[in-house]
């Protein structure tokens, strides 16, 4: 095991080089846009705007700015909201990333999960009515956008039946319907996607041994299948995973999650550049983290791999 | 005589396909002792795999097994529970596949997969199922085998894959072995090794093997008998020696023909002309017939019998009519047929008795 020890190592040492790189990469991007903060503030005075400057250190070299913002940036001190006043951005974050990211987690296993079940069932009765149903439903899962979902949801069993709260966040019990409506589209990928591969397996050489040693369907599909079908799943669900994670914007306002979503399309919306760098350098290192959970699982699932590094 | 492990009798499998009924197995008789290993010959798609496929009980959905009969141990195996079929499956008749890079479950330790039928089959607990998979492993020659248990089938070659697959085969000590092409996909040199793992193991066990190839140079040093398949029908079956050394289907002496030898000439080898007929709308008379050289009028009209040279060879042509003209083999068979008839003097041809199919399993 000191194998993937090391490798785990090496590759959170990857993932700090690729931070440094990305919050770079931010920085000059942001630079490069044309105007200021200040440009709409006609009205300041020329000494009140370099006193603004100095306060920010807009005035300093940009290679000196850009030093202290990379320092700073690496202990997730990001500066100060524009648009909030004195609220440090890594707070506004870490505020509102925790919803996101529970929410997020909760639909990527739930519709994985129920995604591999159901796409497991149409497989083994492939060609049957239940594998044509399963497929249609698939398929509108795909297609249908998740606020309709969300709308039915909050129709159906939030207001008809009364059984769970229609919208806010106070709770698992509140979690729960955004959560199916964020997960069908991820459970609909899941299920498709299973089908095939497993389609695919269970024609393979090493299927037919096992039912040349007597070995039931059953049998078969938990030893042998399953587990060859879900390796390329897991080269789905590294993107996946991020997408989820990092807020559904429209899931968020419609059942008024306090998420990070909304928070970044509004400070897009007002120019607020600490907030828009903060968080692209924060979805970036949680892309980077996501991929090297998926490697790991990559390795456990699939022997090949787990060999080859 | 013996006591019969395995008899089919006139076996006939259609395959229902978009374009129609295929007849992938055209009346089919054999049958196998303790011990003895039988050859199925023949190209592709002369049905050698649907064979062994429906001894298997694992036919494709679209087969439609006509009419026919596989008694194993005097049990019939058609139409048996598939539930009663797994309990055979991998347990009294196992099997070797032809290609060992894709027969092995990529993400199964090998000590599992090998252990896997002792544990269905004698519901061994895992410990002394891997202890059994260890011998087993020792036994087909796969070196330091107790530091590979715990490997996963990429680590090992195709030889040594080959060499499991054969123990997950013979593992829970099956009475009849289907080894389906099981050197076809190998080198030349493992093929051999392979070969002299699968005669050692039959002398150990006395397991009983059918031996599907399209090699009949693979065949000489493997099989007791050969049956010749052509168009989902024998064409031909006797001894080793019989077929090897008195042919008699113009079919078999095409596939002996086409073996180079250390007689052969430089220059090209000789080839059967044509393509196997479309067993959609199988020929009437005999199947052969459009690509064999030697065929009569009558050959387009009615399929031949089987015709009895001696209580253990048949052929279906109609060559060994006692109205057929006389015709001349290609040399390569006269210069067999010289050979045998110097071994067993009174071995003649003239006098073929033709005789129901059912006559093979009456030796």
């Amino acid at each position: 095991m000191s194998g993937m020890f090391k490798y785990i190592l090496k590759r959170i040492g990857i993932i700090f080089l690729t931070l440094i790189i990305v919050i770079s990469a931010t920085f000059f991007l942001m630079k490069l846009m044309p105007g200021s903060p200040l440009a709409n503030a006609a009205r300041l005075s020329g000494e009140q705007r370099q006193l603004i400057e100095s306060q920010y250190g807009l005035n300093d070299p940009l290679m000196v700015q850009y030093w202290h913002y990379l320092v700073n940036a690496l202990q997730f001190n990001f500066g100060h909201s524009f648009q909030f006043q004195d609220q440090p951005v890594s707070r506004l974050i870490a505020q509102r990333i925790g919803p996101s990211i529970q929410l997020g987690l909760q639909a990527l296993v739930f519709g994985v999960i129920s995604g591999i079940g159901l796409g497991a069932a149409a497989a083994v009765r492939r060609n049957t009515k239940t594998d044509t149903t399963l497929s249609i439903l698939a398929v509108l899962g795909v297609s249908i956008p998740s606020f309709v979902f969300a709308a039915l949801a909050q129709y159906f069993v939030g207001l008809k039946l009364g059984w769970l709260p229609i919208a806010g966040w106070e709770g698992f019990k509140f979690t729960i319907l955004p959560t199916i409506a964020l997960g069908m589209a991820p459970l609909a990928t899941a299920a498709r996607f299973i089908r095939t591969e497993m389609v695919d397996v269970m024609g393979s050489d090493y299927i037919e041994l096992a039912r040349a040693k007597g070995l039931s369907q059953n049998e078969i599909v938990w030893k042998h299948t399953l587990r060859n079908s879900l390796i390329p799943l897991v080269t789905l669900i590294g993107p996946m995973a991020v997408n989820l994670m990092t807020g559904s914007v429209v899931i968020e306002k419609i059942f008024a999650i306090p998420g990070i979503g909304g928070q970044f399309v509004s400070s897009i919306l007002t120019n607020d550049y600490p907030v828009i760098m903060g968080t692209t350098i924060v979805y970036s290192m949680m892309l980077m983290v996501v991929l090297l959970v998926t490697d790991i699982l990559y390795g456990l699932i699939d022997p090949r791999i787990r060999l080859a590094n | 005589m013996t006591e019969k492990i395995l008899e089919v009798n006139d076996l006939k499998i259609n395959f229902n396909t978009d374009s129609g009924t295929v007849q992938a197995i055209r009346d089919v008789y054999f049958d196998l002792k303790p011990g003895e290993t039988l050859a199925l010959v023949g190209e592709s798609g002369s049905g050698k795999s649907v064979t062994t496929r429906a001894l298997m009980g694992l036919l494709a959905k679209n087969a439609r097994i006509e009419r026919g009969s596989v008694q194993f141990k005097g049990k019939e195996l058609i139409d048996l529970p598939e539930d009663e079929y797994r309990d055979i499956r991998g347990s009294e008749i196992a099997m070797i596949f032809q290609d060992p890079m894709t027969s092995l479950d990529p993400t199964m330790k090998i000590g599992q997969q090998i252990a896997e039928p002792l544990i269905k089959h004698q519901k061994m607990g895992k410990k002394e199922a891997w202890d059994k998979a260890l011998d087993m492993m020792n036994l087909v020659g796969i070196p330091n085998a107790e530091a590979h248990i715990n490997d996963y089938p990429h680590q090992f070659s195709g030889g040594m894959r080959q060499r499991i697959v054969i123990a997950i085969a013979l593992i829970d000590n099956p009475e009849v072995l289907i080894a389906d092409e099981p050197t076809t996909a190998l080198d030349v040199t493992i093929q051999a090794q392979i070969l002299d793992l699968m005669k050692k193991i039959q002398k150990e066990f006395g397991t009983s093997i059918i031996f599907i190839t399209h090699d009949l140079g693979v065949v000489a040093g493997m099989a007791d008998r050969v049956a010749v398949m052509y168009a989902g029908q024998i064409v031909e079956i006797g001894t080793i020696d019989e077929i090897y050394g008195f042919p008699q289907h113009p079919y078999t002496w095409g596939l002996l023909n086409s073996m180079p030898t250390t007689q052969t000439d430089r220059g090209s080898l000789e080839a059967i002309p044509g393509t196997p007929p479309d067993l959609l709308n199988p020929p009437v008379g005999d199947a052969f017939a459009a690509r064999n050289q030697y065929a009569l009028a009558i050959d387009e009209k009615q399929q031949p019998p089987y015709f009895q040279l001696s209580p253990t060879h048949f052929a279906a042509t109609w060559l060994l009519d006692e109205q057929a003209p006389e015709v001349v083999p290609p040399l390569t068979v006269r210069q067999r047929w010289a050979k045998y008839q110097q071994a067993h003097p009174d071995a003649s041809n003239k006098h073929a008795k033709p005789v129901e199919a059912s006559a093979i399993l009456a030796r």
